[in-house]
């Protein structure tokens, strides 16, 4: 069942790929305009990095986060899913793990390349890589939850966003964290753990929270 | 098999329906029946388990659903307003994995067959959104041909449907009965079903 419900998302993001490329899209537009807009000081650039590319990852996830549950929702097929005699919880384990899939590998695979262009070294380039493999899940999994508790609610693009961002808070210092660490010459593992705390943690609370969500939703 | 009792729907300030009873055996079909908006639906998935009763409590097998979760789930077929298909998965994909997500997984060979059934003959690998309102009606009602539960509740499953697609359902609806099955149903048109018991659940 957790099998056949990512089989089923990752068919869907086939079927309508500009969705998933509008989210990348954004992704790399919002990143590279830094650069042109505040100008070629490499020093500048080189703090700036990381502190963009994770606010740019967080704005892209959260920006696919309506259509997690909400076509679902309006075709009536969420509606058969909390009739499964399977838990509800694992489901949508399976929808989160398929829009990071979707949404979060292709941002962790071009955060190096982006990352070029602010003139990272190649070990920051490195930690930014891991930390947003790490990351994103947790944006995925946290962000199941606000998209759960705003469905069919009108208005509910802005809400889930007032909802999730300052849960994302804690990723996004010890994301930005883990690189700058690296780049003043410090450990960084104390970062990459906590990011790895926060991913486990939202993989066993999330999926809870965000099924007890729809079934109030749906009600 | 199927009881409920003293059972009230609220939406809003406004009360639907109080004191609903009824008890379903064996092979037995109800059917509500009322006008637009005097809450058959809103009885329906509470039956479900989708909403809670604002008062009174139903039973299945002797057992409050409420404390039964999953295993309920697993003894229920529910067809909705909504059909529940995907418009960019073809037929054969939805009617797959709908029974997958349903807890029964199916060969695509068991597909085809209940697909051919319902008259969806060479239409497998379509998309459904390329589908007529009674075909997509038909996708979903496939889910009957392959499932194994013993309650089926069915929000109007006959409209958009054609004369012989109507007979058709009303066969499967027999069948099911006779094999000890129980149908909830809602429909403003006569159903010509040969049952044990037939009730009428009038909500005004």
């Amino acid at each position: 069942m957790f099998m056949w419900i990512i089989k089923r998302d990752l068919l869907l993001a086939m079927r309508r790929q500009s969705d998933v490329l509008t989210t990348l899209f954004f992704f790399i537009i919002v990143v590279s305009l830094f650069p042109l807009s505040v100008g070629p000081e490499m020093n500048m650039l080189r703090t700036m990095a990381p502190g963009v590319v994770w606010v740019a990852a967080l704005l892209a996830s959260m920006l696919s986060l309506g259509r997690m549950f909400a076509n679902d929702y309006v075709d009536g097929t969420l509606e058969q899913m909390l009739l499964s005699p399977q838990s509800l919880s694992l489901l949508v384990l399976g929808k989160a793990f398929a829009h990071w899939l979707v949404t979060g590998v292709p941002l962790v695979l071009m955060a190096p390349v982006l990352g070029i262009q602010y003139d990272l070294p190649a070990d920051a380039l490195f930690v930014l890589t891991a930390a947003l493999l790490l990351g994103t899940p947790v944006l995925s999994l946290i962000g199941a939850i606000g998209a759960a508790l705003t469905l069919g609610l009108r208005g509910g693009g802005v809400l889930v966003s007032l909802l999730v961002l300052p849960l994302y808070i804690p990723v996004l210092i010890f994301g930005a964290g883990a690189v700058e660490a690296n780049m003043a010459g410090m450990d960084f593992d104390a970062h990459l753990s906590l990011i790895g705390a926060f991913l486990l943690a939202s993989i066993v609370l999330a999926p809870w929270a965000a099924a007890a969500s729809l079934r109030v939703s749906l009600e | 098999m199927l009881q409920g009792v003293n059972l009230a729907c609220v939406r809003g300030d406004r009360e639907l329906f109080k004191d609903i009873n009824f008890s379903l055996e064996t092979g037995s079909l109800l059917q509500v029946r009322g006008p637009n908006g005097s809450g058959k639906t809103s009885l329906l998935r509470m039956l479900c388990g989708l909403s809670n009763p604002a008062a009174g409590e139903i039973f299945w097998n002797g057992t409050a659903i409420r404390s039964l979760d999953g295993d309920y789930f697993a003894d229920v077929t529910y067809i909705g307003h909504l059909s529940g298909t995907k418009d960019d998965l073809t037929v054969i994909e939805n009617l797959r994995i709908s029974s997958a997500l349903a807890g029964f997984e199916i060969s695509a060979n068991q597909a085809g067959e209940a697909l051919k059934h319902m008259g969806l003959k060479g239409r497998e690998a379509l998309p459904v959104k390329v589908l007529s309102q009674g075909q997509r009606r038909r996708v979903a009602l496939a889910r009957l041909l392959v499932c194994s539960t013993t309650l089926w509740i069915l929000d109007e499953p006959l409209v958009a449907l054609d004369v012989m697609a109507v007979k058709l359902i009303q066969g499967l609806l027999e069948q099911h009965l006779q094999r000890g099955g129980v149908i909830v149903m809602t429909t403003h048109q006569e159903i010509e079903v040969a049952a044990a018991s037939i009730m009428q659940l009038y909500l005004a």
